[in-house]
């Protein structure tokens, strides 16, 4: 009786903790909500979001964090443009066509880079990165969205690499016998067969590197230069909304209209990551 | 004109290669440069004493300690609520709307930026709970974000044990919950045990959600209790390279090092934890 009583609660238990994950999720988006929409007391959704200036600590504050999402997207971007072709035609190297010793070694350097803490790599490219693009470029500075989307890509790197060759590892083996069988060549196999019944997980793969792209904060503030003004060029310095959170909470009041607008900063990223992180889920599980 | 297939794929394979190197390269030149400029900076005092003149000389322990306790704090959090809610995805759970609920969510809160974390943290430990700034409230942060990997890599150890041994162990006649606890928990000690240590180094890392939840700039003492706040090795790393002037690059390297050996030490210990394992599985 004593036992059937315990296994009850150990079973009542599990399944509550089963629930963890759906309830810590509602829980952050609740607790970002409560903090960051009381911003819209002051400013409208539309001004913040559109707004051009980024003054917060101004009297009256402007909290417009425009420049801030264009520094996040040029970021993104530049970073994605140099990561995925690079990360997937790794992924299908390491797949298709190394070796099976170089395989584990060139897998293990990928698991490697994935463990570097950020803030070690956001050091790193303080001091070569930076001077690099400062001198290759000629230009005042080196913090800029280019030197920030280069690190990104490079961070990037590990989730595209790993998801795109599991993309590739479950395409089935028939297709690529039947391929070959047919006189084709191993690239024109992978050009023409294993790429195209992949692709839904590469594109899966491509998104998730977005999203740690994205949700990339200190390698990025460090590296940036932070300067809260509208993008012209990726030569210049931006400031993406990661890193503003993350350099200006430090010094905001809590219950204060700025500490509020770093909240409604949050909901956007959690809103980014959100539709982010279900899309290319769907893209993973499509055929299943 | 004829294109030549083989000669199109040499060219191919030698740009994947070529890929391949430009990420793999320069992840192998970080770790020698930052072990070659770092070893020097690495004495027993670097590693035992607090850091001096307004952290330009001195040593890091407050730094090594505070993560130390972080990391264990976050483990004594995550460790029970992540295992059984892998307990309950690879025993219990049915294909139904809830499981696959469940599983986005599990790949949402692996998604969330780590400085939404650090809002997160700060709005609900700190700011609701009233723990302040301490390492209670940044624990908890890091907890929270782990929770995903140690669910994840647990459940993945759950499912490898074979059905077969559960049939058994139910044609026994024991119950559900002594079939986990007695035959399915300790044929999945190591995976379990892998995942926890990738959270751990994980936790150890991040810098982002403890910069509003725990971390101190400057305390050149130890922290007395979970409700004090405390200096982290990679928010001490951002500090020295990015808020003081004039540190010396020897002991910025050397506090790199000493967070990088941390990190891939733990990922090692679970590479190879999880190497054995597959070595002695005998099914």
């Amino acid at each position: 009786m004593m036992r059937k009583f315990k296994e009850f609660i150990i079973e009542k238990l599990i399944l509550i903790s089963g629930l963890a994950s759906i309830f810590f999720v509602v829980l952050i988006f609740l607790f970002l909500l409560k903090e960051g929409l009381a911003v819209f007391k002051t400013v409208s959704p539309f001004a913040f979001l559109s707004g051009k200036s980024w003054y917060p600590i101004s009297e009256p504050a402007q909290l417009g964090i425009l420049p801030l999402i264009l520094g996040s997207l040029l970021v993104t971007l530049g970073a994605t443009l140099i990561s995925v072709p690079i990360g997937v035609a790794c992924a299908v190297y390491i797949s298709e066509v190394a070796p099976a010793k170089i395989k584990e070694f060139l897998k293990a350097g990928i698991e490697l880079l994935a463990a570097i803490p950020s803030v070690v790599l956001g050091f790193i490219g303080m001091v070569t990165l930076v001077p690099w693009v400062k001198i290759l470029f000629k230009l005042p500075t080196g913090l800029t969205a280019l030197t920030g989307s280069i690190m990104l890509a490079f961070m990037a790197m590990p989730t595209i690499v790993s998801i795109a060759e599991d993309a590739l590892y479950s395409v089935p083996k028939t297709y690529k016998e039947g391929a070959l069988a047919l006189g084709a060549t191993q690239w024109q196999t992978i050009w023409r067969v294993l790429l195209p019944a992949a692709s839904s997980g590469i594109l899966a793969a491509v998104m998730l590197g977005i999203g740690r792209v994205i949700g990339e904060t200190m390698a990025v503030m460090m590296i940036t230069g932070n300067a809260a003004l509208m993008p012209h060029t990726i030569f210049q310095p931006v400031r993406t909304l990661t890193a503003t959170i993350a350099a200006e909470m430090g010094e905001a009041v809590v219950g204060g209209e700025h500490y509020f607008a770093l909240f409604a900063i949050g909901i956007v990223l959690f809103v980014i990551s959100f539709a982010i992180n279900v899309t290319a889920d769907l893209f993973l599980h499509q055929k299943k | 004109m004829m294109r030549n297939p083989y000669r199109t794929q040499k060219i191919a394979f030698f740009f994947m290669f070529l890929a391949t190197l430009l990420i793999v390269v320069p992840v192998g030149l970080i770790v020698v440069v930052i072990i070659q400029k770092g070893l020097p900076a690495i004495n027993w005092q670097f590693l035992t004493d607090i850091p001096r003149q307004g952290m330009r000389a001195g040593g890091i322990f407050p730094a090594i300690v505070g993560t130390v306790y972080l990391v264990l704090g976050a483990i004594l959090f995550a460790l029970p609520i992540g295992l059984m809610a892998a307990i309950y995805l690879s025993e219990y759970a049915r294909d139904n709307f809830l499981t696959r609920m469940i599983r986005l969510a599990i790949v949402n809160l692996a998604g969330v930026p780590s400085v939404v974390y650090g809002l997160f943290g700060l709005a609900l430990f700190v700011v609701f709970f009233k723990f302040g700034v301490s390492i209670l409230s940044g624990s908890l942060t890091l907890a929270i974000m782990i929770l995903p990997i140690i669910i994840t890599t647990s459940r993945e150890a759950l499912e490898s044990v074979p059905y077969s041994f559960r049939e058994v162990s139910y044609s026994l006649g024991a119950s559900k919950w002594q079939t986990i606890r007695n035959i399915v928990l300790p044929n999945a000690i190591p995976g379990i045990l892998t995942g926890t240590i990738l959270g751990l180094g994980r936790a150890a890392g991040e810098t982002a959600p403890i910069l509003f939840t725990v971390a101190a700039f400057y305390l050149p003492q130890l922290p007395g209790s979970i409700l004090d706040q405390a200096m982290a090795l990679p928010y001490h790393l951002y500090v020295i390279s990015t808020q003081v002037p004039n540190v010396d690059e020897k002991v910025r390297y050397g506090t790199a090092l000493v967070l990088l050996t941390l990190v891939l030490f733990m990922n090692l210990v679970a590479i190879i934890i999880r190497y054995q394992f597959r070595k002695k599985k005998k099914w």
